[in-house]
C-alpha cells in the first residue's frame, strides 16, 4: 500500500526541482530600466516647471501631481498594470505605483458601493504603505532630532 | 453498487453521461484547446456590470446549451451538483436559481468537477434519481479580485503563477441512455504536505492527485496502462512534473498516461499564463469540450478523470496555514 506521506520529508526540494525559478536578473534589468523612465519623467517635468517660473518646490510638488495624475489614468484605461507586469518593482517602488495601487482598488470595489466599497477597500494595498510609512518617519525623526 | 478497497465504489449498473456543455471566456478561445469549446463568450463581463455577475450568468448560459443540446427542459432534472470558487459559492447559486432545479451547492475548490460528478453518480446509480445536472465555474477576474489584487494593480506574477480559466462546464447524467459511462469513482482525502506557497499551486496539489490516482489503481487492481489516459484538473505545468516525479519514488510510472487541464488550456509562452490554466472551469470545460467528444468518438475507450482542489481561503494562508489539496477521480468508459 502506498503512502503519500513517505514523500513528505523531501517534498519540498521535489518541489523545487519542478518549479521554474523566477528570472531575477532579467526582471531586475527591466525594473531598473522601467523605474529609470519613470524617475528620468519626473525630473524633466520638474525642470519643465521651473523652466515655466515655478521655483524648486512647487516644480516638485507639481511634478509628484503630474506623476500620479499620468499613473492613474493610465491604470483607468488598462495599460499601467501591463508596465507593471513587465517592469516589476520599477513600476511599483515609484509613486505612480501607489497611484495605481489605490486607483486599481478603487475601480475594483466601486461596483460595492461607495461606503462600504470604493472607501472602505481604496486603501487595501496602499494602506499598510501609509501606516509603516508613517511609523518609520516618526522613528527616523526622533532619532534624526539627537544627532 | 459496491465498496471497493480503500475508498472506491464501483458501478454494476453503470451511470451514463448523455450530454456534456462548455462555454469560455475570451483568453480560452484562443487557446490551442479554443475549438473544441461548445459556446464562446465575446469578453469577460458577458454583458453583466461585475465580475460576479458576469460568472453566474457563464453558469446559466452552460446549463442553458446542455438543456438545449439534450433536447430538455429544467423539470426533467431531479438535482443538480454544482459549486464554484466565489465565497459562499453564489456563481452557482445565481446561475441556477432561475432554473428552479434542486440544488446541492458544492465546495471542492478546483476539484468540484470531480465532486459534483461522484455525487451525481452516487444518487443516479443509488436509485435516487435518473437525471441530474453536475459541473462547476470560475472566471479568472473574479478569483482574481478574491484571492489576489484588483485586476488593473501593477503586480508581476510568478513564474509558477497559474492562469484561472473562464470557463464552465455541465454534464446530464442519467440512469440510462447512449453516452460514456461513469463506471467507478474514488473521492478523495485531504492531503497535506505542508506546502504554503499560495503562487504555487500545482506543488499544493499534486500530492492529493498521486494519492487519489494511486489508491484507485490498488482499489481496483488496475495499472496506469489500463487507461488512455489519466487526466489531472489545474496542477500546471510544473505541477504535472511534481505529481509523475512523486508517484514514481512510490513505484508506479504515471509518465506515458498522466495529463493535465491545465497545461493543455494556454498556449503559455504567447499568451503570457506561466505555469498554465487553473480554477473549477478547467477541468469541467476541456472535459465537457474535448475529452467527452474523444470518448463519444472513441477515440479514447477509458479514462481516469481526477480534477484537483488547493483548500484554502485569503485568510487561512495569510494566518500562516498550509494549503492542503484534494482530489476526486472519475473513471469514464466508453462501452
Amino acid at each position: 500500500m502506498s503512502n503519500i506521506n513517505q514523500v513528505k520529508s523531501e517534498y519540498q526540494k521535489i518541489v523545487d526541482k519542478h518549479s521554474p525559478k523566477n528570472k531575477v536578473f532579467v526582471n531586475s534589468i527591466k525594473a531598473f530600466f522601467i523605474g529609470g523612465i519613470i524617475c528620468s519623467l519626473g525630473q524633466i517635468l520638474i525642470d519643465s516647471y521651473m523652466f515655466w517660473g515655478l521655483s524648486f518646490p512647487e516644480a516638485s510638488t507639481w511634478a509628484t501631481d503630474s506623476l500620479i495624475f499620468i499613473s492613474a489614468v493610465m491604470t483607468a484605461f488598462n495599460v499601467y498594470d501591463n508596465v507593471g507586469r513587465f517592469g516589476g518593482a520599477g513600476a511599483l517602488v515609484p509613486i505612480t505605483g501607489f497611484a495605481n495601487s489605490m486607483v486599481s482598488a478603487g475601480m475594483e470595489y466601486k461596483k460595492e458601493g461607495y461606503i462600504y466599497g470604493l472607501g472602505a477597500k481604496i486603501f487595501t494595498i496602499a494602506g499598510p504603505v501609509i501606516v509603516f510609512g508613517t511609523i518609520s518617519s516618526v522613528i527616523i525623526g526622533i532619532i534624526y532630532y539627537f544627532i | 453498487m459496491g465498496h471497493l478497497g480503500k475508498q472506491t465504489i464501483t458501478y454494476k449498473t453503470p451511470p451514463v453521461i448523455t450530454c456534456a456543455y462548455s462555454s469560455v471566456g475570451p483568453k480560452e478561445t484562443q487557446g490551442p484547446m479554443g475549438k473544441y469549446f461548445d459556446h464562446h463568450c465575446k469578453d469577460e463581463l458577458l454583458g453583466e456590470d461585475t465580475w460576479e455577475k458576469a460568472e453566474a450568468r457563464l453558469v446559466q448560459t452552460t446549463i442553458q446549451g446542455l438543456l438545449d443540446r439534450a433536447h430538455k427542459v429544467p423539470n426533467d432534472i431531479q438535482y443538480i451538483f454544482a459549486g464554484d470558487l466565489q465565497n459562499q459559492v453564489i456563481a452557482s447559486t445565481f446561475g441556477i436559481k432561475d432554473f428552479n432545479i434542486p440544488f446541492f451547492g458544492l465546495f471542492g475548490a478546483c476539484s468540484t468537477m470531480g465532486e459534483s460528478m461522484c455525487l451525481a453518480s452516487m444518487a443516479v446509480a443509488g436509485g435516487m434519481a435518473d437525471l441530474v445536472m453536475a459541473g462547476t465555474s470560475s472566471h479568472n477576474c473574479a478569483a482574481e479580485k478574491q484571492f489576489r489584487y484588483p485586476l488593473e494593480y501593477a503586480g508581476q506574477r510568478t513564474e509558477t503563477q497559474t492562469w484561472t480559466a473562464t470557463a464552465s462546464g455541465f454534464v446530464l447524467i442519467s440512469r440510462c441512455g447512449e453516452g460514456p459511462q461513469i463506471t467507478a469513482i474514488t473521492p478523495g482525502k485531504i492531503v497535506d504536505l505542508g506546502m504554503t506557497d499560495a503562487f504555487n499551486m500545482g506543488a499544493a496539489m499534486a500530492p492529493a492527485a498521486v494519492d487519489t490516482i494511486l489508491t484507485h489503481l490498488e482499489d481496483t487492481n488496475q495499472k496506469p496502462s489500463d487507461f488512455d489516459a489519466i487526466i489531472t484538473g489545474d496542477l500546471g505545468n510544473c505541477g504535472i512534473d511534481i505529481a509523475i516525479d512523486v508517484a514514481k519514488r512510490l513505484g508506479t510510472d504515471l509518465s506515458d498516461v498522466l495529463m493535465d487541464c491545465g497545461k493543455l488550456m494556454y498556449d503559455d509562452e504567447r499568451q503570457k499564463t506561466n505555469c498554465g490554466a487553473s480554477g473549477c472551469g478547467c477541468s469541467a470545460s476541456i472535459f465537457t469540450g474535448y475529452f467527452y467528444k474523444e470518448l463519444l468518438n472513441r477515440n479514447l475507450k477509458k479514462i481516469l478523470l481526477v480534477p484537483t482542489g488547493a483548500l484554502m481561503s485569503q485568510g487561512s494562508t495569510q494566518q500562516g496555514n498550509t494549503i492542503p489539496g484534494i482530489a476526486h477521480a472519475v473513471c469514464i468508459e466508453m462501452k
